[in-house]
């Protein structure tokens, strides 16, 4: 059997981000950032909170625009995409937000059925039924099928945020902070869909984070963003093989404590 | 400082007439919210049934009763639905209509859309490749314009419904005959021109609602701000709308 690694297509990058600048009013942000993210892999992104990860990864779904710099998402510049582009784009590229994002006034089904029917039309009433049923076993939560997001917790809730996001099998996937607000054991559980999700569903994986643990067991390559760039990267221990003041810090206390 | 104000003002009146431009140009363009925009006018035309019920009477009755006594002095009793009529079609039942929906159903778009811009269900839209522009502004802005003059007519029926009773409290006077003079002291410019003030109306409050709850920000503190803001511009827009609209009508009668 392949190993995740050798499953990942170094010759072939999803998203391209070069020399990438955004500032909101005096406050630079991102100062120069730049990144490949390859096919079949997990890339996280570690900092600390306000650094700007959040905002790189809303740059990339288009939310967000960057001062200057290249993005390229599979292949398609988001500089000039015009609006119609940029939607079909979207389909392709899933987004599982902080606090999940769930539209509070639909239930679960609602929720997963609510992208699709809109996306791809031409879905019959039997297969929309297949593929909510299929992203619900997935993230193992078929019997909240007709709860409202107010009734789940808080795992439950991320669980559903990141099935809402495979049922249009994006191509690329974007956790943002997947295991902030959740229990250790919850955590894990997150993780190890989150794994699962790359290994089932082919597909890559930006997660954004400052949890160590998280970090460690989904990460095929770590960068670290350090004052608006990217200033170190590679595998798990390579990242904290370091005495800088500004990395060690951050490993002692999620590991050490 | 005055600088700074007058700049963001500024920012703001860009923003405002950015978002107005949207709204045209995706009212005309596919694909259409049709179920959406069903499911909004229900909310906001079917549920202010009781609210609108109430006040329109009252207003009615109260009106009717009130002015009984100066028409009395002059012997002029027989002219009280005449007077009851212009009053209501031309200026009551559009305005207290849309002042309650301003209150009632413009700060409830103002909170709702408020709470999902910042819980991040706009956002989560957007990266859906869904246009929540469409599926939540238009769809909203379209039902407040439809509903607000469908109550505006309501309202006017159950206020004239209301002056009949005050009416009919004193004098023996027949349905049929209080509807005649009614209609009597109308003319088709009354009733356009009411129809026509109820659709600004509802746009109005549509619009504004949808522009401060799409756009707050600053957490919880902004989802109150934006509900209060939908009210406070709606009711001061509809006032200046009403003395415009009542001028040019003027001009044209």
């Amino acid at each position: 059997m392949a190993t995740r690694k050798e499953n990942i297509d170094f010759n072939h990058p999803v998203i391209t981000i070069r020399d990438l600048y955004k500032s909101f009013g005096d406050l630079d942000i991102l100062k120069g950032v730049s990144m490949d993210l390859f096919k079949g892999e997990n890339l996280v992104v570690l900092g600390r909170s306000g650094t700007g990860k959040s905002v790189l990864i809303k740059i990339i779904v288009g939310l967000l625009q960057g001062d200057s710099g290249l993005v390229e998402v599979l292949g398609q510049n988001l500089e000039g995409i015009t609006t119609k582009e940029l939607q079909s784009l979207r389909q392709k590229v899933g987004f599982s937000f902080q606090n999940s994002a769930l539209y509070d006034s639909m239930t679960v089904r609602e929720n997963l059925e609510f992208p699709l029917v809109r996306n791809k039309k031409h879905l019959t009433r039997k297969e929309v039924q297949h593929s909510i049923e299929m992203v619900l076993e997935a993230v193992e939560l078929s019997q909240s099928i007709n709860q409202m997001p107010s009734e789940l917790s808080g795992g439950q809730r991320k669980r559903i945020g990141i099935a809402r996001t495979l049922i249009l099998n994006p191509e690329i996937m974007l956790y943002d902070e997947p295991t902030a607000g959740l229990d250790p054991l919850t955590s894990i559980e997150i993780n190890k869909l989150i794994n699962e999700v790359q290994e089932e569903f082919k597909s890559s994986s930006i997660v954004i984070t400052h949890d160590l643990a998280c970090a460690k067991s989904v990460g095929d390559r770590i960068v670290m963003l350090l004052d608006g760039k990217f200033e170190r990267q590679g595998k798990f221990e390579e990242i904290f093989d370091t005495e800088d003041p500004r990395v060690k810090p951050f490993y002692d206390y999620n590991f050490t404590q | 400082m005055y600088f700074k104000n007058s700049k963001r003002y500024l920012i703001d009146l860009a923003n405002i007439h950015r978002f107005v431009i949207r709204f045209f140009k995706e009212v005309f363009v596919g694909p259409y919210e049709f179920k959406e925009v069903v499911k909004q006018c229900y909310e906001i035309g079917y549920k202010s049934l009781p609210l609108m019920s109430v006040t329109g009477f009252i207003i009615g009755f109260v009106f009717t009763n009130q002015s009984r006594p100066s028409l009395q002095d002059f012997g002029a009793q027989a002219m009280l639905p005449s007077v009851i009529g212009i009053a209501v079609i031309r200026a009551l039942a559009p305005l207290v209509t849309a002042l309650i929906s301003s209150g009632k159903v413009g700060s409830q778009i103002g909170a709702e859309l408020g709470s999902m811009k910042v819980t991040e269900q706009i956002d989560a839209m957007e990266v859906s490749g869904i246009n929540p522009f469409k599926f939540l502004v238009v769809s909203r802005v379209v039902a407040t314009s439809i509903m607000i003059p469908i109550l505006t007519c309501y309202v006017a029926c159950v206020a004239l419904l209301g002056g009949f009773l005050s009416v009919h409290q004193h004098e023996a006077t027949s349905f049929n005959i209080f509807v005649a003079e009614v209609f009597n002291s109308l003319s088709y410019l009354d009733i356009f021109s009411s129809l026509i003030k109820s659709v600004v109306f509802g746009y109005t409050i549509g619009i504004v609602g949808c522009y401060q709850g799409y756009n707050s920000n600053k957490g919880t503190e902004g989802v109150g701000r934006a509900a209060n803001w939908a009210v406070v511009m709606s009711m001061f827009l509809i006032f200046i709308e009403e003395l415009l609209i009542a001028q040019i009508i003027q001009a044209i009668r």
